[in-house]
């Protein structure tokens, strides 16, 4: 995807799929209308088990209900959209197991527009929605004090986290190349990661953290971008500025996933079945 | 061949089956100490709000947490069990070659889902639950006879954990594809098992209403019974009690479901 004209043709690939798959699930409306209710649903109860938790105490981590639900949803919103957009990618190991990846290599496609877009499913806007109305909820309940640079934070957070989550998608997919049976790996990272993310940083050991801000740099999804919009000190003690890093650090993780998902690629050997 | 020699054979296989698959089961252990990792922490941060929260103290909790994740494959409880099989045999058709086997199909699959999980215990169990109580202050008995008790619980709920899903995949000879009502099952059974939040953690009324649910056998029951907080007569006979109601009743949806099988071209 160096040249521009391939990375176009790679979007537009993306979206012909993507359309036919949207196509063909709305032949089924009754059966995309109950699983988009049950991806909402699923993602709901993660946030009434906090709300349970939160009926038995007023704090955790020393974070309240709205500002847990101001990182809920930001992380919720951020990883919906990444899921939405390509989360049919933990699905490529069995794709080298069964061989139908070969199909995919000879056509005249990008191979990661096409197995991006494979059986996209818009019935995972249900987990964005969730997010953002947890979201809008922590903004009805929180008095933030807004600044133009925390407004300017709010989608900046969302597009950069987004960015994220895509980059350990497509880095999972290329580590399916070397073992086609760990999918659930990556399950480990995406939905771990904002699982991880619907806390507040206090809560975990230091360590922890350090590993997810210098490591696999989830913290700038929500916990470095959140805290300064709530006027909370950063974790880790980090300086104001690094809130602001989350589209660097997004770009830099796409480009060394997409560098590991060609390396899986060129490594890639038919079953031959 | 006699029939529990046949049924236990069954089971073997469905051992085996999994066994097979040695790097998706790393895959698994790793990911499930990851997600006990997470919620440890959150634990961590509940209990040193509230001491003593739903009686459990802090190193219950910890033992709670790795209990889950060592029993979250063992139960199939997000999944993963062999009622997908089941739902896409009667989806495609194959379903009637199983009823024309000299077998009964419920206690086939009982059998093949039990060697399933006892090998998802040995497998992918162990190793989470021996890293949260190498890692993390842990309430384990000292008594073996406590283990053993909890044993049995773990048995009794993956029986009671079959018998709702097995009702679930049935529902496929009706609605053809069972995705949804699979999906649906999901949500209930992890909220309703305490997997995500312990049930006695869960307030008042909806706290005694989930106990009397079958999910409450499956993970809250053999919890209770390693950590001491319940008896383990009391809890054999709740988990026996739902195991009989759920298989009767996969029993009599079966006769139904299956009059309504139609081979065609036979």
């Amino acid at each position: 995807m160096a040249e521009p004209g391939r990375f176009a043709e790679g979007v537009r690939a993306y979206r012909l799929i993507a359309g036919m798959w949207i196509r063909s699930t709305m032949a089924y409306r009754a059966s995309f209308v109950m699983t988009t209710f049950g991806n909402f649903a699923a993602t709901a109860l993660d946030f009434v088990a906090i709300l349970l938790m939160f009926s038995r105490v007023d704090a955790l981590g020393g974070w309240s209900l709205p500002e847990v639900a101001f990182l809920y949803g930001l992380s919720g919103m951020a990883f919906g959209l990444a899921d939405l957009a390509i989360g049919s990618m933990d699905r490529l190991g069995s794709r080298v197991r069964d061989g139908t990846l070969d199909t995919l290599l000879v056509r005249p496609v990008p191979v990661l527009a096409q197995v991006a877009a494979d059986r996209f499913g818009l019935r995972r806007l249900g987990r964005v929605v969730q997010g953002a109305l947890v979201l809008g909820y922590a903004l009805a309940s929180l008095d933030i004090d807004w600044t133009p640079a925390r407004v300017l934070l709010m989608p900046w957070m969302v597009v950069s986290g987004c960015g994220i989550f895509c980059a350990v998608f497509v880095a999972g997919a290329a580590f399916q190349f070397v073992a086609q049976d760990a999918s659930e790996v990556q399950n480990a990272f995406t939905y771990g990661g904002t699982t991880l993310l619907q806390y507040p940083p206090t809560v975990f050991a230091q360590d922890l953290v350090r590993g997810v801000t210098f490591v696999l740099p989830l913290a700038f999804v929500n916990w470095l971008p959140a805290s300064y919009v709530l006027g909370r000190p950063l974790p880790l003690e980090l300086p104001g500025w690094v809130a602001f890093a989350g589209p660097a650090v997004a770009v830099a993780c796409c480009a060394l996933a997409g560098a590991a998902w060609r390396t899986g690629l060129r490594a890639y050997r038919s079953t031959g079945s | 061949m006699g029939a529990g020699r046949l049924y236990g054979a069954v089971a073997a296989g469905g051992f085996r089956r999994y066994a097979t698959y040695r790097v998706a089961t790393a895959a698994g252990v790793f990911t499930n100490t990851v997600f006990g990792l997470i919620l440890v922490y959150t634990y961590l941060a509940l209990w040193d709000e509230k001491p003593h929260l739903g009686g459990y103290d802090q190193a219950q909790a910890v033992t709670y947490v790795w209990l889950g994740q060592a029993l979250l494959s063992t139960l199939a409880l997000g999944g993963g069990g062999v009622e997908t099989e089941l739902m896409e045999r009667i989806r495609t058709g194959d379903i009637a070659i199983d009823l024309y086997r000299p077998a009964d199909l419920q206690l086939w699959w009982l059998s093949a889902d039990l060697g399933r999980a006892l090998f998802q215990l040995v497998g992918r169990g162990v190793v989470p639950f021996v890293f949260g109580a190498l890692l993390f202050p842990t309430a384990l008995p000292q008594d073996p006879l406590t283990w053993a008790a909890f044993l049995v619980a773990v048995v009794l709920a993956m029986v009671v954990g079959f018998g709702v899903r097995f009702l679930v995949a049935l529902s496929a000879f009706w609605l053809m594809d069972g995705t949804g009502a699979q999906q649906m099952s999901w949500i209930v059974g992890f909220f309703c098992s305490g997997m995500i939040v312990p049930l006695n953690v869960f307030p008042g009324e909806l706290g005694d209403f989930v106990r009397m649910l079958p999910w409450s056998a499956l993970l809250q029951a053999p919890a209770d019974v390693l950590l001491g907080e319940a008896g383990a007569w009391s809890t054999y006979a709740f988990q026996a009690g739902w195991a009989v109601v759920l298989l009767t009743a996969g029993r009599l949806v079966q006769v139904a479901a299956t009059r309504r099988v139609v081979v065609q071209g036979g």
